[in-house]
């Protein structure tokens, strides 16, 4: 699908989005009425379109964390190939691990983002039910982890910096994924992308999906998209598995409150060092828009890290990810 | 990713007095439990392998006396403000008798000084919140400066859920710590232990330079029940153990737990003795290498 026609393709709304539904079909309504009777409405119809604009700030200013988590898995959220286009002046998509196969739930190549040449590598999912199963619903498998690793190595030997995009629910789990080291992949990509010594900003624009997520995400900065999500367990799962919740999935919105997985937790948890604001509504509601600013942060990101000499970079990436933890420690005696 | 209960493949060895008798968890065989402890905890009927208590681990592996603990007190907080976290924590520290579901510090195993690291999967099943992820660290970094081998028993559910995202940030900054020691060249031994999923198993875990498992242990990404239940379908049996692990390349050796410790000396008696290699290739010696 591309980016323009899904855009207007507002066909799935979330719970919270309703009254937005309402508001749109009445707009739309007078418009045919307009157009078929030739009767100018037009000031009722700019109310409307008011009166959207104020409820739309109004809901996406206060959405739970249960609602963050269903608009970053929006049918109609961008996905990386969405943005790689709008994004970066050019993109060689290459293929493979050399060890196994080609995992299409992982997109990794080389760019240019404004006369830059850099390496990105993200997950992909799929838009419709065939191009879903095809992706596999972006759960990338170990040669997905390992294509990813291979084009930073690349970028590493031809000192180009990396950009990733994160969107998984999660890693492969399926006992083919189990049989090709999907656990030895993860951790692979996370120790190694740890001493890439070229600049690495990863970027989470939907799901950050546990594991699956963070081989991706060792990098020099992390930004989230405003309406993304960065979990260790999807909250359906995490209701299911702890008495906390009762052992029971209907309660995933109080787990989703209990793990903090939102852009401003990432923030506050000293996870993230940006949010990107999303156009109202969501990045689905301007995919241009959304790609402008992620353009944006990317150009500044890494030309504030290119600056920086390689071993200071390292070791302020190490120093990022070392210090992430909280803990007490009664004095010794 | 997160810690899954596997309260059923848990085998209860705890609360066991002098003196009485054990059933094997596995084969139902009556075991004294004296003779049990002599035996490493293992079944004489079934080799089947109990967990060891973080401590049992590193009394029966290192040189009597020369374990010297580090962090002993270091505990968790609740970053999140997770509910029930909290009492969660204290009941589990009552019942593993530890601070949390790790110890680490530095000893000698077979004569050679190594800093040694052991899960202990009675603390929340081992599961790796900001304490295990700073104490596994911490061990990376004491062995980088003291240009010491590292060996870790792991057991462990994953990641701490009641840390959220903090916990999955360990995972980073294990591996992390763990690619510096590589960097460093010196030796990563890990020793996977049951259970072994998730977190840790896909984090510093699978990064050692030799990986041993014992016989029998669960070893894989997601739990075998964990898959049934997510995808609606039964898998073959044996999947997800020490052997399938083995059978797919994905760890160097299944060693039964009377064997760990004289593998172990011999495996560091190998990485740790002084280099006998030639100097390094100058630039002179070209001629030599484009031999090689």
């Amino acid at each position: 699908m591309t980016p323009e026609n899904h855009s207007r393709n507002h066909s799935r709304w979330l719970p919270f989005e309703r009254p937005l539904q309402e508001l749109e079909e009445q707009i739309a309504e007078i418009e045919r009425f307009t157009a078929s009777k030739g009767i100018d409405k037009s000031t009722e119809i700019d109310s409307l379109r008011q009166r959207h604009q104020r409820l739309s700030h109004q809901i996406f200013s206060h959405l739970s964390p249960w609602d963050q988590v269903l608009l970053a898995r929006h049918p109609n959220r961008p996905y990386t190939l969405d943005y790689l286009r709008l994004v970066f002046d050019d993109f060689i998509e290459l293929h493979g691990d050399r060890r196994f196969g080609d995992d299409p739930a992982v997109v990794a190549g080389l760019a240019t983002l404004d006369g830059r040449p850099l390496a990105v590598a993200g997950h992909q999912k799929g838009r419709d039910v065939k191009e879903r199963q095809y992706r596999n619903f972006g759960m990338a498998r170990p040669e997905g982890y390992r294509k990813a690793l291979r084009v930073m190595k690349l970028a590493e030997k031809l000192g180009r910096p990396v950009v990733t995009f994160i969107d998984t629910p999660a890693a492969e789990s399926r006992l083919e994924a189990e049989e090709r080291g999907i656990s030895e992949a993860i951790a692979r990509n996370m120790a190694e992308m740890s001493l890439l010594r070229v600049p690495v900003v990863a970027l989470v624009i939907g799901e950050g999906g546990s594991g699956g997520a963070i081989a991706l995400g060792v990098g020099d900065r992390v930004l989230m998209l405003e309406h993304a999500v960065y979990s260790v367990i999807p909250p359906e799962g995490c209701a299911v598995i702890l008495d906390t919740f009762g052992r029971d999935p209907s309660r995933a919105d109080e787990a989703a409150a209990a793990l903090r997985l939102s852009a401003q937790d990432m923030l506050e948890l000293g996870v993230a060092e940006e949010v990107l604001p999303e156009p109202v509504g969501g990045a689905h509601r301007d995919l241009a828009g959304m790609s402008a600013g992620i353009r944006e942060a990317l150009v500044r990101h890494l030309d504030d890290l290119s600056a920086l000499p390689v071993e200071e970079l390292l070791e302020a990436r190490y120093r990022k990810f070392r210090r992430v933890g909280v803990f007490e420690e009664p004095a010794a005696g | 990713m997160a810690a899954q209960d596997t309260e059923q493949t848990r085998a209860k060895v705890d609360g066991v007095p002098d003196g009485l008798w054990v059933k094997c968890t596995h084969c139902s065989e009556m075991l004294y439990s004296r003779e049990l402890a002599r035996d490493l905890k293992v079944c004489r009927r079934c080799n089947f392998h109990f967990e060891l208590s973080a401590q049992e681990r590193i009394q029966v592996t290192v040189d009597p006396g020369s374990f010297q603990e580090h962090d002993a007190q270091m505990r968790s907080a609740n970053p999140l403000g997770f509910p029930d976290y909290p009492e969660k924590l204290t009941r589990a520290q009552q019942g593993a008798g530890t601070a949390d579901a790790m110890i680490w510090g530095e000893c000698r195993i077979g004569g050679a000084a190594c800093v040694i690291g052991a899960s202990e999967g009675g603390f929340m099943r081992g599961s790796m919140g900001s304490v295990v992820g700073e104490k596994t660290v911490r061990a990376a970094e004491f062995a980088l400066q003291r240009r010491l081998p590292v060996v870790m028993f792991c057991c462990s559910g994953g990641a701490r859920m009641q840390e959220g995202i903090v916990s999955l940030m360990q995972m980073a900054k294990t591996s992390a710590a763990v690619a510096r020691l590589h960097q460093a060249g010196l030796p990563y031994i890990c020793v996977f232990t049951n259970p072994l999923t998730a977190g840790v198993l896909a984090s510093f875990a699978s990064l050692g330079d030799v990986l041993i498992a014992e016989p029998g242990a669960l070893v894989g990404f997601a739990g075998p029940r964990v898959i049934e239940q997510n995808l609606k379908i039964k898998l073959p049996p044996g999947t997800h153990t020490s052997e399938f692990q083995i059978e797919h390349g994905m760890v160097d050796l299944v060693v039964p737990r009377r064997e760990m410790l004289s593998t172990l000396t011999r495996v560091l008696r190998w990485a740790a003795a002084p280099n006998s290699s030639p100097a390094p290739i100058t630039p002179g010696d070209q001629t030599i290498a484009a031999e090689l």
